[in-house]
């Protein structure tokens, strides 16, 4: 498609607002302050939720080496670790506080900084404005804020970490008592307080985010871009705002409850607890409700992790495949369906807590039915590559491999979601196993395929392919390695966030099982540094772009210039006629027909 | 100093690898068009993921059969038989999905990789059948596992038989604390503020006539006998604990300020368990399952699965956790007490 098409194109009605803006940034040098640190371009904002994210998961994953040294080595010493961790690592032997402060920070960073902020933080900033066709989000300064809460909870986090009594120790989910009472332990002190404030400023950003991404998909599309012609990266991306503007809000309460536990002495949460050798003032709170509260969010939050990942992996497989995505309108309904449900299972996370058997029951029921739609999905994945006409790019790797990650954790969902087999699987390693390979590993596959995807949209440059095929082989190999053999360690009852299995006459005999692991974990770890490597190279050193639609995509990003400025198209912004998915004979020897390609005299829209 | 210089060397080895990948990015450029790359690497790709299945599949076959000797012995209670049954069929049934659909998506893969003979794919963009096909299917499994599941909830979950031994265990960083109602069958109340370390752990009311003949078992070790089945009264002193039966294949927190409950059936004692393992170290554990703080992995208690007659010689050489002033007077009436049936005072 060529920009004379998108020149001619009938105006847009809020086109003219954004014009100005865009011209008045187009014609005179940006300061390097607002153009990279302030910006308000949704595609620098997107860059910045990205880089940051990538920071972030390499300290979480670092994090994750030390403790599967322990875990791996537990008789063995590791002076490497005491460099990086000093006193916590005395003589290179992990301290067992600070294994749990690693596994929290762990957990707290991974799911929240990498998986929410950087996963949907970059690709919604990136992708709504470009693939509806707007100028920049409804309010390009909230979408500023947003990052910058972000970054401003990361710094609070990272300062957390240095702390004398360490980070927050309590796990990522922090239930009280031991959250709130720093008699519990160390990181229950000031590490728990900052835990809170950055917590709590992450949900400023996210809700800021999320209120922008719904507006803009709701107001700001470009003309003849209906609903039903959005990609579906734009629908997973629509339900994962809804998600967090509605669960959000809960899980801040939550935290206010607990942060008036630990410093106001209210009793929300605390009853009848005698800790440090004297018995506490409070009595008639509930350890419960803050479960309630946490995972009305902690569940939801799951989708918030895997739906972005899923909208990405369904454009790219279709892309890749050169065939239109199979069942769109099914592809949406899961989609919803998968919202509405994800606000009714929370409390699958809470069988074993003694809430009555008779709503646990009620949970089961709604918690299986998630995999309904679930299924839906896979199985239009399957058809969408079938009789295709399968390009195997990296980022096409990638979605084939979230596929079959997405598939294998999801199964395994089917057991954890069922209360008779959870109470006995509950807070095992099946747990650990299911949830990495779901929400952990599927989600990052998403995410990998949407950055080696994006990446020429984002710098005009392609990231280096034999290293992105190395990086999804062993990504993808050492991931199964890691997680499927601890399904076996969570059937035979290995409880998770132990620090030492040694002492157990039933846990012991998985020490070399143990050191397997945590030997792929390091080989696996490496790799994310090629990964690493390769996306910041790439940069600078990268095959340049030469073409505006490499891919051969049928989606409005790739009709802005290669290097698009602030406000994505010179000119007009292109009118929409088709919907998403129009890989087919355009009679010019293309198989595919871009979304600004008018209909063809007697053609059909779908 | 040297973890600079560490770091220093892995960004330099990064760089030689990046620079290296891009040589060979462009050599092949030079060598073939695109096209010609393209179809090559989409050769080599899903010829790469076909051999991944297969490999994959012969690795789950490894993995399974060289840890099936270090997993849980049977189950040891009757609740976790049919656990036991129902984990076999929803393995069963996961793992003929799990095969599918992999089969299916690396077969696609392989199958319909981009070739010179296809010029474009098959235009299909849905079909109301299909669609209709894989929605009712999974329905009708998953509620098939449902109703297999909720069976097994409420068996498990139902309130446990009058007859049943009650047993007291209470979580405290970082032990278990077990309580047995001693001759009368009746735990004495308790009071979290009475608690003191040195003379009454788990805050227990003395005026209480019932606490006068409690056992209190600071070492964690519970006792039950075979056949018997026994309820238990869950507790924390502090934070949330979980009392985790891997051999019993059960679980439930122990949460301060509320009382959870949990019974079951022993069906094989410790000495016939150290026979079918053949380990005679075996022993069933008590593993705290609910993260507790920095001993959180070194909370453990275990239990003794013994005959009603082992269990009455036990019982009867354990003093109250409150002294009588006769302790002579006490082991007599303990048996004696044990050997009728237990009609519970409550």
């Amino acid at each position: 498609m060529s920009n004379e098409a998108i020149v001619h194109g009938v105006h847009d009605a809020h086109a003219t607002h954004a014009d100005e803006h865009h011209h008045a940034h187009e014609h005179h040098e940006q300061h390097f302050f607002s153009k990279y640190v302030f910006s308000m371009d949704h595609k620098i904002i997107a860059k910045q939720f990205l880089i940051t994210g990538i920071i972030w998961a390499i300290i979480g994953a670092l994090m994750s080496v030390f403790f599967r040294l322990q875990l791996g080595f537990p008789d063995k010493t590791f002076p490497i670790m005491e460099k990086f961790l000093g006193e916590w690592a005395k003589g290179g032997k992990l301290d067992p506080e600070f294994y749990y402060a690693l596994v929290t920070m762990h957990g707290t960073i991974l799911v929240f900084f990498v998986l929410t902020a950087g996963l949907s933080g970059t690709f919604a900033n990136l992708l709504i404005p470009l693939q509806i066709g707007a100028r920049d989000m409804a309010s390009p300064f909230m979408n500023m804020l947003s990052y910058w809460f972000f970054f401003l909870a990361g710094v609070i986090m990272f300062i957390s970490l240095f702390l004398q009594t360490g980070p927050a120790s309590g796990g990522w989910t922090t239930y009280p008592p031991l959250s709130a009472l720093k008699e519990a332990s160390l990181g229950s002190g000031t590490g728990m307080d900052l835990w809170l404030v950055s917590m709590a400023l992450f949900v400023v950003s996210s809700l800021l985010g999320g209120l922008n991404y719904v507006s803009t998909i709701l107001n700001m599309r470009t003309k003849g871009m209906t609903m039903t012609r959005m990609p579906l990266t734009i629908w997973a991306l629509f339900f994962t705002a809804v998600l967090g503007i509605l669960s959000f809000p809960v899980l801040l309460s939550g935290f206010v409850l607990l942060i008036f536990d630990r410093s106001f002495g209210t009793s929300f949460y605390l009853s009848e607890i005698f800790i440090g050798g004297k018995a506490l003032p409070n009595v008639g709170g509930s350890a419960i409700l803050y479960q309630h509260l946490f995972w009305f969010l902690g569940h939801p939050e799951v989708y918030i992790i895997m739906l972005p990942g899923m909208g990405m992996a369904s454009e790219i497989l279709s892309t890749n495949s050169r065939k239109p995505i199979f069942g769109y309108f099914a592809m949406i309904i899961s989609l919803v369906g998968i919202t509405v449900l994800a606000f009714l299972v929370w409390a699958h996370h809470m069988f074993v807590t003694g809430m009555s058997p008779f709503l646990g029951s009620i949970f089961v029921l709604l918690t299986l039915l998630i995999a309904v739609p679930s299924a839906v999905k896979v199985f239009n994945w399957l058809t969408t590559i079938w009789r295709g006409n399968i390009r195997f790019t990296p980022p096409m790797m990638f979605a084939l491999g979230f596929v079959s990650l997405f598939i294998s954790g999801g199964l395994t969902g089917i057991f954890l979601g069922n209360s008779a087999l959870d109470i006995h699987l509950h807070d095992t390693y099946f747990v650990i196993a299911h949830f990495h390979i779901v929400m952990g590993v599927s989600a990052f596959f998403g995410m990998f395929a949407g950055i080696y995807h994006w990446y020429p949209k984002m710098f005009g440059r392609f990231m280096n392919k034999p290293l992105a095929y190395i990086h999804f082989f062993i990504t993808f190999i050492g991931a199964y390695l890691i997680f499927w053999p601890m399904h076996y360690e969570g059937i035979a009852g290995m409880p998770r966030r132990y620090y030492d299995y040694s002492a157990w006459e039933s846990f012991k005999n998985f020490t070399s099982l143990n050191a397997f692991i945590s030997v792929v974990v390091i080989v696996v770890f490496f790799a994310q540094l090629l990964f690493v490597f390769n996306f910041f190279a790439s940069i600078w050193k990268g095959r340049k772009v030469t073409t505006q639609n490499p891919w051969g995509s049928t989606t409005l990003e790739w009709t802005t210039p290669i290097n698009p400025g602030h406000g994505n198209w010179e000119g007009d912004i292109p009118e929409v006629h088709r919907w998403s998915y129009d890989y087919r004979d355009d009679g010019h020897g293309n198989d595919f027909i871009p979304q600004t390609t008018p209909l063809r005299p007697g053609e059909e829209a779908h | 100093m040297s973890i600079f210089i560490t770091v220093a060397i892995i960004f330099l080895v990064l760089m030689i690898v990046y620079q290296i990948a891009q040589a060979s990015e462009y050599a092949a450029a030079l060598r073939a068009t695109e096209k010609e790359r393209q179809k090559k690497t989409n050769y080599i790709m899903a010829s790469l993921l076909v051999a991944f299945f297969f490999f994959g599949l012969y690795a789950i076959w490894q993995c399974h059969f060289s840890l099936l000797d270090r997993m849980l012995p049977k189950s040891a209670s009757l609740q976790g038989e049919a656990y036991d049954m129902m984990f076999k069929v929803t393995l069963i049934t996961t793992g003929i999905v799990f095969f599918i659909t992999h089969a299916l998506l690396f077969w696609f893969a392989f199958k319909y990789k981009a070739t010179d003979d296809r010029k474009t794919s098959f235009f299909f963009a849905h079909n109301n059948k299909l669609e209709l096909i894989w929605t009712t299917v999974p329905a009708i499994v998953m509620a098939v596992l449902v109703a297999i599941g909720l069976r097994n909830w409420m068996t498990v979950t139902s309130p446990a038989p009058a007859d049943a031994h009650v047993i007291e265990i209470v979580g405290k960083q970082f032990n278990w604390i077990v309580r047995y109602p001693g001759t009368d069958k009746v735990l004495g109340k308790r009071n979290y503020r009475d608690i003191n370390d040195a003379t009454n752990v788990l805050g227990i009311d003395q005026k209480d006539p019932a606490s006068k003949d409690d056992i209190v078992a600071q070492n964690g070790e519970m006792h039950l006998v075979v056949g018997k089945p026994v309820k238990l009264i869950i507790g924390s002193r502090d934070v949330i604990h979980d009392v985790g039966l891997p051999h019993f294949r059960l679980k439930m927190d122990a949460v301060p300020g509320i009382t959870t409950t949990l019974w079951f059936t022993p069906t094989i004692t410790s000495a016939e368990m150290k026979e079918i393992t053949k380990n005679p170290n075996f022993v069933y554990e008590i593993s705290c399952d609910q993260m507790c703080g920095k001993g959180h992995y070194s909370m453990r208690g275990t239990i003794i699965v013994e005959t009603q007659a082992e269990y009455d010689k036990w019982l009867a050489s354990q003093a109250p956790y409150f002294a009588p002033a006769a302790p002579a007077a006490a082991p007599a009436a303990d048996s004696a007490a044990a050997a009728t049936p237990a009609v519970a005072v409550k």
